[in-house]
């Protein structure tokens, strides 16, 4: 058990190193002239020069990246070119209302995703149907136009919840759960498409073994094999499903906070993006790179408990 | 094996899939949600190619004069925040939107198809690259990587939707790939590689062939997918501001939501219809493909092969002493079917009688398909999905099984009638220790405590002759051998001492010398217990060694039944005859062939009936 995660964690570093060089080499060789970009139009070549050697913009991308690199692992990302904010702490103070959201999203598509998919499976009829209309819109439409709709059904139309904004839990929590369901909501429909699409297909599968025959043989209950047995051995599939689906959710982050202006990372990376902030971006890529694949191993524990066969191998 | 020689000739191999092709494709035009997903995906290309003549201003004109103004006149649907007409806008927007889309397609389609053929075609090593490739693309938010080229490169479209076509190369790349591995090794390709076709003339008709229906339905959610991270971007305001889409009209519709909220919803609704017209076509095309290939795939699902009902005719019956000992089970014209896809029902068992006293064993024999394990479901009342009862009764202990409800049918399962299937290793739940699979029932059916389930499981482990209890017991199902798994199945079965035990085919899966000693175990439970016993089985040597009485079925029907000896003297109905006349001329004079298992052992029932396709 100890060597699997051991290598999941080597496998998941190996990728983040490759994802960093990468990010690095392509935003630092592609940037053009960034001491430029940084000090505008009218700064003469001097201060231009004087600026790009302060960032160190002059010495070989290699160099500069070796220095990155060792700093990272430090703990240091840098600072912001435009803010001069560390560009750790800047992350660090928007990854909780990030983070907040992604996991609010991930429960409501599990709890959901399970009780809809196993009764489409087992029951069929219409709430079949019901599963095969919320697949189809989750799928066909984006996160931020269903947001959109929420907004206005139901913070300026209903005035349930807050149209915009975000109340940290620790000050308010009723104010908290008003400014996060929404987003929740909005983030969560796509997943939810998916992946009671996949809880169905698996539990019809997982229905057609053997042994649920076998099982009920044995007297015990049609619903009490379904829940404990039947479950199980669906699991398996759906989960992988949701860490593929995980990373979208990360991404669709960025755009529902917009929607709903919420300071998390999705802000910072808007804002790093449109100014060509590259040492914030290349936070990001580092910051949404850890979360994934700290899900991913999750995921992967998971399906070890789930499945005895994954733990030997 | 005959067809082999065909199989060298590639015009043959692919004339089928050419007509599977043309049907699908006339199918997709008969089914009225493609039908409809087509026509509006059609007029929404229409717009965008002749957006320059439909569209009445410029998309990029703004009236400073003019912002926000409502529907009508000189804009029929209104100017946005800048004072542009929305109209021409949407049209435009139609333009630029959906050839963004293409361009992401058509990069993916590209990268994808071509790496997945030649990383399927030729060899591994490509894979293990594509692989680290793939899961790099796929460890990161595509919205993130989309924002961080756009530092480098700025706000294009066209770039957006090039580097986005790359991220989206693995769902073709996988798709091909897996195909074109699995065509490889066929047999057709060998033949048409060894009879001197190109690689290229290979990979273009057998294996192209194979995956060009997967890559159009790909294509319609890959597309849709494009158009959705597109508008999100352009949502952003992270887009060209020069050039017209859909995405920016959802921009500029967010900015002035408050104020004029229909702005946001022509652009929505081009976006939406688009992404919904997209997915309904994938998942049309998707049914229809499968409906083509779909016999074969109904086969395997099928309990039984599809056999013409046989006509009824008298049941051979030997004749008997009235037999002593109280009945236990008591099925009498008992019939079995399943809907048909034109709403009638084919049966599988049909008129069926039997009865089981206590002590006995009954045997069920047939070939497959014969309706004998139907049979066994039927009175366990766990048929597969669709499966009914449509006559007869099952009498068991003064209830009538045939429409006993389900929660009462709960409480005999288990308790009463118990259930020892073919397949041990399918049969117990990979997830669970066979420890938890033996105490969970018992505990359900027995009310004890877990302690005390516990202790009997291993005391019924022991009894049916697994040397270490307590290992197997906390064994996972995969940790135990295929006869190890029968014995905990037997175990499972005999737990909470039930009147009547059906066993289907219960030594079938397991080897020659393990099958012998589970039939000893089977028959001295049987007579400790002194249980009614319905055994399922194909194998004439298994009859013998364990029945007393033996009913016959073919094609869902009994032609024979009477006590195992009167039968094996004296059979009279031809199948049966040709049944024994198997196993018989099977033992006669090829001794070396047959002597490779061990001698005296019940005869393989496969090569049973092999000899009868022979005869036919």
């Amino acid at each position: 058990m100890i060597t699997f995660i051991v290598r999941r964690l080597l496998t998941g570093l190996v990728l983040l190193a490759a994802i960093t060089t990468l990010g690095f080499t392509l935003l630092y060789l592609g940037g053009g002239d960034i001491a430029r970009k940084i000090l505008g139009e009218n700064a003469d070549e001097q201060t231009v020069a004087l600026k790009a050697q302060e960032l160190g913009l002059d010495r070989p991308v290699f160099a500069q990246y070796g220095d990155w690199v060792v700093n990272a692992l430090g703990g240091d990302l840098g600072a912001s070119w435009f803010s001069g904010q560390p560009v750790a702490a800047a992350i660090l103070s928007r990854l909780a209302v990030t983070l907040s959201l992604v996991t609010g999203a991930v429960v409501l598509i599990a709890i959901i995703s399970v009780t809809l998919g196993v009764l489409a499976a087992t029951k069929r009829e219409w709430i079949d149907r019901v599963a095969q209309v919320i697949a189809l819109l989750g799928f066909a439409i984006p996160n931020f136009l269903f947001a959109v709709a929420l907004v206005l059904l139901f913070a300026l139309t209903l005035g349930w919840f807050d149209p915009t904004g975000y109340v940290q839990f620790t000050t308010s929590p009723s104010g908290w759960a008003k400014t996060v369901t929404l987003p929740v909501v909005a983030l969560a429909l796509g997943g939810i498409a998916a992946i009671t699409q996949q809880v169905r297909g698996s539990v019809i599968d997982a229905l057609r073994n053997d042994y649920v025959r076998t099982l009920r043989s044995r007297g015990i209950p049609a619903r009490r094999v379904i829940l404990k047995h039947v479950l199980r051995n669906a699991a398996g599939p759906a989960l992988a499903v949701l860490a593929v689906y995980f990373v979208g959710l990360m991404g669709g982050a960025v755009i529902v906070e917009q929607v709903f202006a919420i300071p998390g990372l999705g802000q910072v990376a808007v804002q790093a993006t449109t100014q060509g902030d590259i040492p914030l971006v290349m936070g990001l890529l580092v910051a949404t790179g850890i979360i994934v694949i700290v899900f991913n191993l999750l995921v992967d524990l998971a399906q070890g408990w789930l499945n005895p066969k994954v733990r030997l191998s | 094996m005959t067809n082999l020689a065909h199989s060298t000739d590639p015009q043959i191999v692919t004339a089928p899939q050419e007509t599977a092709k043309v049907s699908l494709f006339r199918r997709i035009l008969r089914n009225p949600m493609a039908l409809g997903s087509l026509t509006f995906l059609a007029v929404a290309v229409f717009c965008a190619a002749f957006a320059q003549f439909l569209a009445p201003h410029d998309p990029n004109t703004s009236v400073i004069s003019n912002v926000l103004s409502p529907a009508g006149g000189e804009n029929p649907l209104g100017t946005d925040g800048a004072g542009r007409d929305v109209l021409s806008r949407l049209l435009y927007g139609a333009q630029f939107s959906l050839a963004g889309a293409l361009v992401a397609l058509a990069t993916a389609l590209v990268i994808g198809v071509t790496g997945g053929l030649l990383a399927g075609y030729f060899g591994k090593w490509i894979d293990t690259g594509w692989t680290w490739v793939i899961s790099l693309l796929m460890a990161l938010p595509n919205i993130i990587v989309l924002l961080a080229a756009r530092a480098v490169v700025g706000p294009s479209l066209w770039a957006a939707m090039l580097i986005f076509g790359i991220m989206l190369s693995p769902a073709f790349f996988r798709l091909v790939y897996a195909s074109v591995s699995a065509v490889r090794n066929e047999l057709y390709v060998d033949a048409a590689r060894v009879s001197g076709l190109s690689d290229s003339r290979i990979i273009a008709r057998h294996v192209l062939t194979v995956v060009r229906a997967p890559i159009v339905i790909q294509s319609a959610i890959v597309g849709g997918i494009a158009l959705a991270v597109q508008s999100g971007l352009e949502f952003l305001g992270l887009g060209d501001i020069k050039v017209p889409t859909w995405g920016a009209m959802l921009s500029d519709g967010f900015t002035n939501l408050y104020t004029a909220p229909t702005l946001i919803l022509w652009p929505a609704l081009a976006i939406g219809l688009t992404l919904i017209a997209l997915t309904l076509l994938a998942n049309s095309l998707r049914d229809e493909l499968e409906r083509s290939t779909g016999p074969r795939k109904q086969n395997r699902r099928k309990p039984t092969k599809p056999q013409p009902e046989a006509a009824a005719e008298d049941i051979v019956r030997h004749d008997e002493r009235e037999p002593e000992g109280e009945i236990v089970l008591d099925v009498s014209h008992l019939s079995v079917g399943y809907p048909t896809p034109d709403g009638g029902i084919k049966r599988v068992v049909n008129d069926v009688s039997l009865t089981v006293r206590r002590g006995e064993v009954h045997g069920l024999v047939g070939e497959s398909g014969s309706g004998k394990t139907q049979t066994a479901w039927s009175i366990l009342r766990l048929l597969p999905e669709g499966g009914k009862i449509v006559g007869g009764s099952i009498h068991f202990q003064g209830k009538d099984l045939a429409t006993l409800s389900e929660q009462e049918m709960e409480k005999l399962r288990g308790r009463k009638i118990a259930y020892i299937p073919q397949e041990p290793m399918s049969n117990l739940d990979p997830a669970f220790t066979i420890g938890s699979q033996l105490v969970e029932p018992m505990r359900i059916c027995l009310k004890i405590s877990a302690r005390e389930a516990r202790e009997r499981a291993l005391a019924l482990l022991a009894r049916v002759g697994i040397p270490n209890p307590e290992r197997t017991f906390a064994a996972y199902p995969h940790e135990v051998s295929g006869g190890m798994a029968q014995r905990v199945l037997i175990a499972g079965a005999i737990s909470c001492n039930p009147d009547l035990l059906i066993a289907d085919e219960p030594t079938t899966a397991l080897d020659v010398t393990v099958q012998a000693e589970v039939l000893d175990l089977l028959r001295d439970l049987q007579s400790e217990f002194q249980m009614a016993v319905i055994l399922v089985t194909h194998n004439f040597g298994v009859v013998a060694d364990l029945c007393d009485r033996v009913s016959v079925m073919r094609l869902g029907r009994i032609v024979e039944t009477g006590p195992t000896r009167s039968i094996f003297a004296d059979p009279r109905h031809p199948y049966t005859q040709e049944l024994l006349g198997a196993i018989l001329s099977e033992a006669e004079p090829r001794g070396p062939l047959v002597t490779a298992g061990a001698p005296g052992q019940p005869v393989s029932t496969r090569s049973a009936s092999n000899q009868k396709g022979a005869v036919q």
